[in-house]
Order: structure tokens, then sequence, then C-alpha cells
């Protein structure tokens, strides 16, 4: 009897021994698997670079759109996964909602030339800057308030629930959101043709200013000196240019900078490469999207380390009962990273739609989709991760279509994901697991 | 008038009932100990004082104001403040950081200073760490700064949850004399522990906590002699 017994556990541990090893080949097929496709879209890529390297590269300006505006709603994706460990499904939805608003009060109201009807003499320029400017953030206000009604009326009573429990709950809301915009008197189920804030301008050589050009790369490299010093001096032990070196206009310097050197020079700069004219252009869209997507991330990123709310996320985030004996009110702070998360995805959407001149109640899915791709690439919970992510998913999805195979374009997007997480488990700039009790 | 009075306290985890009536008063300027096993009940009596846990039944009064049903933040601004089991230090936060928190409900900046500096001179070691992860600090730092972080709060009250568990005993000694001291400088004390010996030589009166009841209580050398105590909690008659 006691003999058959050890038997039987022997014969089920060589069960779960050669389950294992099953496991392990499968695995190791897969990864193959995915290494050949990876090399092959390598190779791909490399002979559309060789063909073409003017056309390839102006891929990737248009690629850096997305990238920055699928940042923002990323951005959401991650910080809400950070504090409460939930999958926002809805998210997308909230960013669809930031577009719908822009579209109603530029449509509806003309609000984006509100400082026309109180100086009439005012020149077009300012009234377009004031105007977008407040746009986008009467939308990130409203998504921000979307996503804290969301948070309070949705996932807080579920909070010590199973978290399947909420994850399906943000399914529903996502739905819910989706179809109530269906609705005919809502936004109706049609594509609709959105009104720009400002109209588009497309910049190619010669068309910028060489002082613009300039000051991009004289802001660039003004910030890398400094930075380059302050990170030579933190060396040397002076903890002053420790915390001068996270300063946001540091940041903001060095990423505003370093993207609008390159773009414009790109754009605004008749290149000649072996032969090959390099006539690219960039509109001036992508640039509003590149700025205002790195304005917005040095503003969160300030916010999440230097700002006591910013601490206190970062300490709920952590450990919520130890955050309540801290006298922080953890409830309070869930809302706050939801409304940031909101607002952000909100100012996506009013980007987007921008870009794309069209708003319809589904416009939320794939966007999202992506953005949540993007995150989990970066490392979900990282902020840096979520911009990483996102830029490299943004040239995934342009270069994919543009070289590999247009309607193929999602399916290999996505496809970046399994490749990625193969090679890093936890996304680029996540951190290893296990290391929370 | 007591500082700190629990009357007639019954705890559940849901159908489990891990309080059953505990009743036990703190004075101010005491240092009060709460002894007992593993699974006695000492955590939770604290998590309820703070407001982490809805009392079934019982009161918590403090400074003769009731406190039972208010929620963690408002106990916190009353300067009842709780040392949790374990550290529970913010890993990913910076030491300074972590001591910013500590003063979260405090708006007063040069108050805060000040405490800061009061809490670098009980352990001057945090002062050259403040740059530094919390979570890369070594066990003993970080129940130090465990302390330092509650001090931040400016407690009138503290309530302290094994603060010797897992330290080397020179440690051990190093963070009941700082106990000591900081209730020298006027803070009440309710110090749970399990190290027995230690918690009773620093405090003035205790309590003995026996599955979720209290079963004896006294000073602290009376305490120290009884042959129940010594039996079960210093280690052999
Ligand atoms: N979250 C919980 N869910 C269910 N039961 C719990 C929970 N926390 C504690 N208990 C139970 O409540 C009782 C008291 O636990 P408590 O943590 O208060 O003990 P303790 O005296 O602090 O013990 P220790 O010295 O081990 O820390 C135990 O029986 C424990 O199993
Ligand atoms: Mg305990």
């Amino acid at each position: 009897m006691g003999k058959s017994a050890r038997e039987l556990a022997r014969a089920a541990r060589v069960d779960i021994a050669l389950d294992r090893r099953d496991g392990v080949v499968l695995n190791r097929l897969a990864q193959g698997l995915f290494a050949l496709l990876g090399l092959g879209v390598m190779y791909v890529l490399a002979q559309a670079f060789a063909e073409s390297p003017a056309i390839f590269v102006q891929q990737m300006l248009n690629g850096l759109q997305l990238g920055f505006i699928y940042a923002l709603i990323a951005l959401g994706y991650t910080m809400i996964y950070g504090i409460v460990k939930l999958i926002n499904f809805a998210h997308g939805d909230v960013f669809m909602v930031g577009a719908f608003t822009s579209f109603y009060v530029i449509s509806g109201l003309d609000l984006h030339r509100w400082p026309a009807w109180l100086w009439a003499g005012l020149p077009e320029g300012v009234v377009i800057l004031i105007g977008t400017i407040t746009v986008i953030l009467l939308s990130m206000v409203v998504s921000a308030f979307l996503a804290m009604a969301m948070e309070r009326f949705a996932y807080r009573p579920l909070r010590n629930k199973p978290r399947i429990a909420a994850l399906i709950t943000a399914i529903g809301v996502s739905f819910f959101l989706e179809y109530f915009g269906a609705l005919p008197f809502v936004y109706s189920n049609n594509y609709i043709t959105y009104t720009r804030p400002f109209e588009v301008t497309v910049y190619t050589a010669g068309s910028i200013s060489p002082w613009a050009i300039g000051g991009a790369w004289g802001l660039f490299l003004l910030s890398l000196a400094g930075y380059l010093l302050l990170k030579w001096r933190s060396r040397q032990g002076d903890l002053r240019a420790q915390s001068w070196i996270r300063h946001p206009l540091l940041q903001l310097g060095l990423l505003l900078g370093g993207f609008f050197s390159v773009v414009l020079t790109l754009a605004g700069v008749q290149i000649e490469t072996g032969g090959e004219i390099w006539d690219l252009s960039a509109s001036n869209v992508t640039l509003v999207i590149m700025g205002s997507s790195i304005i917005l991330q040095v503003i969160l990123q300030y916010v999440v380390n230097r700002t006591k709310l910013g601490k206190a996320m970062r300490a709920a985030a952590y450990d919520k009962d130890a955050a309540r004996l801290m006298g922080i009110n953890v409830d309070r702070v869930i809302a706050a990273t939801f409304a940031l998360g909101g607002g952000l995805a909100g100012a996506g959407g009013v980007l987007y739609a921008t870009a794309f001149k069209q708003v319809h109640h589904l416009m939320g899915i794939i966007p999202g989709l992506k953005a949540f791709v993007a995150a989990v690439v970066g490392g979900i919970g990282s902020i840096p991760g979520a911009l990483v992510g996102s830029l490299i998913m943004g040239q995934t999805e342009v270069l994919a279509a543009g070289f590999i195979s247009t309607p193929m374009r999602d399916a290999i997007a996505f496809s970046l994901l399994i490749v990625v997480l193969l090679v890093w488990p936890q996304g680029i700039f996540g951190e290893p697991p296990g290391e929370k009790v | 008038m007591s500082i700190l009075e629990i009357k007639d306290l019954y705890v559940s985890y849901g159908a489990i009932r891990a309080l059953h009536g505990i009743s036990f008063h703190v004075e101010e300027g005491e240092i009060v100990t709460l002894i007992g096993a593993n699974g006695a009940g000492k955590s939770t009596t604290l998590r309820t004082i703070s407001g982490l846990l809805r009392p079934d039944r019982g009161e918590i009064l403090y400074d003769g104001e009731e406190i039972t049903r208010l929620g963690g933040d408002a106990i916190v601004r009353r300067r009842l403040i709780q040392v949790p089991e374990g550290r529970r230090i913010f890993a990913p936060l910076t030491v300074l950081e972590n001591l910013e928190m500590g003063a979260f409900t405090r708006d007063d900046k040069r108050e805060v200073q000040a405490s800061m500096e009061w809490v670098f001179e009980l352990f001057p070691r945090l002062k050259e760490r403040l740059e530094q992860a919390g979570g890369t600090l070594s066990g003993g730092e970080q129940q130090m700064l465990a302390v330092a972080r509650a001090l931040m709060a400016k407690p009138r009250v503290l309530l302290m949850d094994e603060p010797s568990m897992g330290l080397a005993p020179i440690l051990v000694e190093e963070i009941f004399e700082v106990i000591e001291e900081i209730n020298e400088q006027g803070v009440t004390i309710l110090l749970v522990e399990q190290n027995a010996q230690m918690a009773l030589s620093v405090a003035h009166r205790g309590y003995v906590l026996e599955t979720g009841s209290i079963q004896l209580e006294g000073l602290s050398a009376e305490l120290a002699r009884n042959p129940q105590v010594r039996e079960a909690y210093l280690g052999g008659g």
C-alpha cells in the first residue's frame, strides 16, 4: 500500500516533469517562430530603408504623431494600474469622450475662437493659440470628471472584491460609453467630420524659418550641456546638482529641444545623400501633438515626483494600509489618479481628432488597445515606460503599414507585444516581480 | 481622564471574531505594553484604533472624544499615530520622501522642519541616506525609518506594533532606548510586543492578551513576577 502510493507520487512527478518539458519545447518553438518573424520584419524594413531612406524617414516622422498620442493614453493605463492594479478597459472611451467634447465646443460654440469675441483686433495667431489651448483644457476637464465618476460609481464599490469583478465591470463601462454614444440623440453611430481648431499647414524644405530650427537646436544643446554638467557635478557628490538634474524645466528642454530640432531640421532643410534629394515634410498638427504631449508628460512627471499628491500616489500604489496610517486619504488619491489619467486621455482625444479629422463613437477602441499594449511594452506602472512604449508602438504601426502590409498594420503592431514580452517579460522599464509583499 | 480608552471592543474578520470584548486604558505620558502570543489579536487591536478596521461593538475614546467611527486620516490628524508591524516603509520612495509622508497631514513647514531635525538627532544614520530609496536600507535602518516616519507626524500617542521584530539583539536594545527617549519627550506609547521581557522593562504597565481577551493586567514589575507570565512569555519558571 505504502509503496504503491509512493509509486503513484513518483509517476505524478514524472508527469509534471514531462508537462514542463513539453512547455519548454513549446516555448522555445514559439520564441523561435517569433524570432524568425522578427528577423523577417527587420529584413523587409532594412530593404525598404536601403531603397529609399527618405521615404523611410518620412514614415518615421508620421509615426511620431501617433506615438505621442498613444503616450497620452498609455500614461493613464499605467498610472491607474499602478495604484489599483486594474486595467481600465474604458480608458479608450474616455479618450473618445475627450474628442467629442472638443467637437461640440468647436462646431457648436466656436469656442476655439473665443478670444476674438472679446478683442476684435487680436492677431489671428494669438486667437488660435489661446482658443486651441482652451479647447484642449476643457476637454481634459470633462474627461477627468468622467474618469472620476467611473471610479466612484463603478470601481470603488468593488475595491475589496476579487480583481476579476472590477475587470469585467471595466469592460461593461466601456461598452456603456461606446453604445451610449451611438444613441441618435447623443453622438449617433456615424463618422462625423471634425472641425480642427486650427488650419493645417505642411512644412517642407525652406518653409521653416532658420530661426526656429536654430532655436530648437539651441534649446536642445543648452539643455544637454546643462544635463551633462549637472551629471558631472552630482558624480562629484553635489547634492544640489542631484536634485536639479530632475528639474522639470531641464526635462522639458531636453525633450522639446531634442524632438523639435530633429523634426524641424528634417522637414525644413533640404538634404541630399547619394543622389537622393530628401524632400521631407511635417505638418503643424504633428508639431502641436508633439509639443502638447511632451509638455503634459513633463507636468505629469513633476506632479508624480515632486508634489505632495504625487508622493502620496506613489506611496498608496506601494502600500495602501501604510498610506492610510500616514493620514493619506487613499480614496481621494485614487480619484485624483483617475482624474489625471482621464485628463491626459481627453487631451489625446482632441489631438487624435485634429490629426484624423473625424470622430466616431467607437474611435477609442483601437487607440485604447494600442496604448494599453504600449504601456505593457514599456513596463506597466512605469511613466517613462509609457512614453517609450508608445513611441515604439507608433513607429511599428506606420512602418508596418508603409512597408509590410497596410491591412495587417494592427496585427503586426499587436504582435509587437508578444515579441517584446518574450524578451522582457516585465516590459522595457518594468520592475521584476516579487519585489512587493 | 485617560488619553486612550478602549471599552469592550469586539472585532471580526468576516465570520471569524478576533477580539472578544477587550477593555484597557492608557494614561498621558505612560508607556503601556500589550503582550501576547502569535494570533492573540494585538495587531488587530492597533489596526482598529487607527481606523483601518471597524469594530462590531465597543468604543474607542481618545482624549475624551469618541473616535470609533472616524476615518484613518481624521485619526492621524488628531496625532494618534501607528508604527505598523513589519515596518511597512515605502520602498520605492526615498528616505526623505518617506519622512515627508509621515508629515502628510501637517501644513506648517517650519514645524515639520523642526520635527525633521528631532528625528535626525534620534537617528543620525538616516540623515546620511536621505536620497536613497527606502527599500535599499538594511532591516534595522528600515525600522528606524518606520519610527522616524511616525515621529514626523508629531504624535501625542504612538502605537508601536512589534518594533523589535527581526532585529539583532544590539538593535533591539537601541530601539528600546529610543522608545524610552521618545516617551521622556512627552509622547505616550502603547507598545505591542512579543519580546515581553524587553517590553516589561521599559513599560510602566502592561496587559496580557490571549486569543482575543485580556487575561491579566498590572504594573510591569508585577507582571514580570507573575508565574503565569513567566511561564508563557518569559521563557520558563
Ligand atoms: N486579514 C485577516 N483576515 C482574517 N483573519 C485575520 C486577518 N488578520 C488577522 N486575522 C486573525 O485574527 C487573529 C488575530 O490576529 P492579529 O494579527 O491581531 O494577531 P497578533 O497578536 O498581532 O499576532 P502576531 O504576534 O503574530 O502579529 C488571528 O487569529 C488571525 O488569524
Ligand atoms: Mg501582529
